[in-house]
């Protein structure tokens, strides 16, 4: 018999360019964690495609959805709501998401529960360790460079962004023009830990204080040392760049987060998002806090990048406090975190 | 038999719920609204309409374009994964098809299409015979103008269905003359009734696989394959 207190959440997200869907018991336990990856099929075009990515997601949601359950011997039936990524992310992407989930739960007549991709970065971390307020939460992808606070489950403070380029786009645009593969951050990691950061590209820490970022100075400056350097042609190592650039963007992500982490005085310091699979970055922040009470935790590899069971545990909570969702919930591709923090409970 | 329809692929929004062929309860709407928001409360509305829960329908029928590509992939999303999940077969039909049924006792032609932007159309020209219609021109993604000519050649009356009549009607005239014939505006409005209808007997899809018919590739694709001398369009 199934004990009635167990909490179950199926959870979706297809914001970009991979299909998921995961199971998490109460709100912590990873019963399965079902990825199907386009990466292989966009690689071809240097980047995510949109109307790519949705063509994909629709031939494969039903597979997955399948996976995820088989894999976790769990059925419909014993879901107690669905999840499902609304934003931000590709809308085309995003859309496929939120109308299988309006599906399941209408099908099956349960709850249905909206989460930000952010805040499911976020939690990816609740998987491994229960959270301790407050905290401090250093989010870092292709599409995001935010620090965020938590006072408590549900409570979301931006209290630092990027103003142009995210630090996962600047990577892969560095990437290019070294003419690495894409998607080119693991690329770049493994040729800076072959190098020396002997170039001294800029830091970008803008107004005293500030806790945002700018990372398209960076990018230009490793372009311009690239193209100076063949017009006198002169080769440059190519792990060199890449050392120099990963350091210069380490350098400030790492700093701000230590200063704003101080500040706020919080218990933990969360790293969250496709980057914080980086090693450099990951080493560079463990020294760091090494000598501070605070706790670090980043996520496996496996629960940095884009997965249904960050949007589980997120939505696991989410369902806690009494958020519910519509038949009538849409795909928001410029959802903003604060925004989703404040929504009402239905 | 409780058959779900659903129709998104355009501007139109239809669904319905019919049992094996009777029409019981249908919602159809022509306003351009997002079908995200929409269709899931309709879906609901017609079963409570006709007084069924999720569990009790037998199949879906869902219009699989061509038509918006974002439009499409709403309404074969959700017929889909609700098929999937209740465990029941699901059948695709022609968007294109669907609207041209609206003239099923037209004696000639019907040319069904829809607006595909920079002068091309998604179009079909079928013809009716015995409650059917057979395929005269298979689908496809065209230049209207280049469409027309063809139709012309076909020295038939052709019946036009189409939502978006009102973007080609000079178009239509200049080239046909007498030849053409405009539906009146009831007609350009496909309907979850016809599709449901439509579908109550075809084979059912393999869900997995069942995708949308985009009628074509995605640009990116497209340019792709061109610059590799494949060029399949
Ligand atoms: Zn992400």
């Amino acid at each position: 018999m199934m004990d009635k207190k167990d909490q179950y959440i199926l959870a979706i997200e297809t914001s970009c360019d991979e299909t998921a869907v995961a199971i998490v018991k109460n709100g912590k336990e990873l019963l399965s964690n079902a990825v199907a990856s386009q990466i292989e099929s966009h690689k071809r075009f240097g980047g995510v495609v949109p109307e790519i990515a949705s063509r994909h997601h629709i031939e494969q949601i039903t597979i997955v959805l399948e996976q995820a359950l088989n894999e976790a011997k769990v059925t419909m039936e014993e879901i107690d709501a669905i999840a499902v990524t609304e934003g931000p992310g590709l809308v085309g992407a995003l859309l496929i998401g939120v109308n299988a989930a309006k599906a399941l739960a209408f099908a099956h007549q349960k709850p249905l529960v909206g989460v930000h991709h952010i805040a499911g970065h976020i939690y990816a971390n609740r998987l491994e360790k229960e959270f301790s307020f407050p905290l401090l939460a250093l989010v870092v992808s292709g599409g995001h460079t935010e620090l965020i606070l938590m006072k408590e489950h549900g409570d979301f403070q931006v209290i630092g962004e990027t103003r142009d380029d995210a630090a996962g786009e600047a990577y892969d645009k560095v990437a290019k023009a070294l003419g690495l593969p894409y998607p080119g951050g693991p690329h770049i990691d493994r040729l800076a830990s072959e190098g020396k950061a002997a170039i001294d590209f800029p830091r970008a820490w803008l107004e005293e204080g500030s806790y945002d970022f700018s990372f398209s100075g960076l990018k230009t400056a490793v372009i311009n040392t690239l193209h100076n350097a063949s017009q006198k042609g002169e080769t440059l190592k190519k792990e060199d760049i890449a050392a120099s650039f990963q350091e210069s963007v380490i350098d400030v992500l790492v700093t701000k987060t230590y200063r704003a982490a101080q500040e706020y005085q919080v218990n933990q310091l969360i790293v969250a998002g496709g980057v914080a699979a980086n090693k450099g970055l990951r080493a560079k922040l463990q020294e760091q806090f090494a000598e501070t009470d605070i706790e670090v935790l980043i996520p496996p590899l496996s629960l940095c990048t884009d997965n249904a069971a960050m949007i589980a545990a997120a939505g696991s909570i989410a369902f806690e406090q009494g958020h519910r969702a519509g038949l009538d919930l849409n795909a928001n591709p410029s959802l903003s975190l604060e925004r989703y923090a404040r929504r009402s409970r239905k | 038999m409780n058959i779900l329809a659903i129709d998104t692929s355009n501007q139109v929004m239809s669904t319905a719920v019919l049992n094996g062929e009777q029409l019981i309860a249908e919602y159809t709407t022509n306003v351009k609204k997002n079908h995200s928001i929409a269709l899931m409360p309709a879906v609901e509305k017609v079963l409570k309409e006709a007084g069924l829960s999720p569990e009790d329908l037998n199949k879906i029928v869902v219009a699989r374009g061509p038509g918006s590509y974002t439009g499409v992939r709403i309404g074969v999303t959700t017929a889909k994964t609700m098929a999937w999940t209740l465990n029941i077969p699901v059948v695709g039909v022609s968007s294109l098809e669907a609207a041209a049924f609206n003239g099923l006792y037209f004696p000639g032609l019907i040319c069904s299409f829809f607006d595909a932007r920079r002068g091309r159309v998604f179009a079909g020209v079928y013809q009716p015979e015995d409650g059917e219609l057979n395929t005269v021109l298979d689908e496809q993604n065209v230049l209207f103008t280049d469409w027309l000519e063809e139709l012309k050649h076909q020295q038939e009356k052709v019946l036009f269905i189409g939502n978006d009549f009102s973007l080609h009607r000079e178009n239509i005239m200049e080239c046909l003359g007498d030849q053409a014939v405009i539906a009146e505006p009831y007609y350009h409005i496909p309907r979850a009734a016809v599709l449901g209808y439509i579908g109550k007997d075809r084979d059912e899809e393999v869900i997995h696989s069942f995708t949308p018919n985009y009628l074509r590739l995605a640009e990116a694709e497209a340019k792709w394959l061109k610059a590799r001398g494949r060029d399949n369009e």
